[in-house]
């Protein structure tokens, strides 16, 4: 039990402390929202090259995994695995491979809800 | 008229004018909060026996299917008025930035209205993520071949 509440707790002030950067960033630069999660995910990417996020990921869990750092790691992780399995063509393959559940959901779930639902009419 | 890329405004235009910090606190606890759920989704279903990789598809899933639901219902642009980067960062932010765009336009036609404008935050954020990691993988062979 404590080691499921500390699991929770440390996903909350990792995911926490990523999203009060963002805000931070948001407040007081230029960054639009949609640049801070273009830059979130390259940053997900170069901190997973360089090895600092895997050890994040492990610690953290979805604290890590789930701000959009986490889908840059899932390319990252992606493109690893699949040039390991298949050499260089795998940098071409492993990314969207490694991202595929969370873009086709966002994709499918948004045209459902897009569908659906009624818009805001401009 | 407004620029596409701010389509997820709500955490930009009304923050600037409160505070710092509690726009950090905000975005910090509700951010948490978010990633502790996920957290504790992901501890439910491994205790359900369900393989580790399905797990870590499903529960990014789950957030993506809710944060489409409450996009749709009008709910979740409130929600992202108050907590700032708090909704924008996990990947809530991603999936309300495909179901806004793609609501609002749907009365432009269903493919250069919704279908377009679908991608007109997630295409530059796949754009670019992927980019950098055709650039990893490059450099992860390479390495490779070194050692």
């Amino acid at each position: 039990m404590t080691g499921f509440l500390l699991k929770l707790l440390f996903a909350f002030l990792v995911g926490g402390f990523l999203c009060a950067v963002a805000q931070l960033l948001i407040d007081r630069t230029k960054l639009t929202p949609a640049r801070i999660l273009v830059s979130y995910v390259v940053a997900g990417v170069f901190l997973t090259a360089v090895g600092l996020y895997e050890p994040l990921v492990r610690f953290a869990g979805n604290g890590a995994a789930t701000p959009l750092t986490g889908f840059g790691y899932s390319l990252a992780k992606g493109v690893e695995r699949a040039v390991d399995e298949r050499g260089l063509i795998g940098a071409v393959t492993g990314g969207l491979t490694g991202t595929a559940g969370g873009i086709t959901a966002a994709m499918f779930f948004g045209l459902l809800a897009a569908l659906i639902f009624r818009g805001k009419p401009k | 008229m407004k620029n596409t890329t701010e389509y997820a405004v709500y955490a930009g235009k009304r923050a600037k004018k409160s505070d710092l910090l509690p726009d950090c606190l905000r975005a910090f606890l509700t951010g948490g909060l978010i990633c502790a759920g996920a957290q504790g989704m992901s501890e439910l279903f491994l205790s359900l026996r369900i393989a580790e990789e399905t797990v870590r598809i499903l529960v990014p899933m789950i957030l993506i299917f809710l944060t489409a639901l409450l996009t749709g219902l009008g709910i979740f642009d409130n929600l992202a008025g108050f907590c700032g980067a708090g909704t924008l960062v996990p990947i809530t932010g991603f999936a309300n930035a495909v179901v806004s765009p793609a609501l609002d336009s749907k009365n432009e036609g269903l493919v250069l209205g919704l279908g377009a404008k679908l991608f007109s935050v997630a295409g530059p954020v796949i754009l670019y993520g992927t980019s950098a990691s055709v650039v990893w993988g490059v450099l992860y062979w390479a390495l490779g071949q070194l050692r």
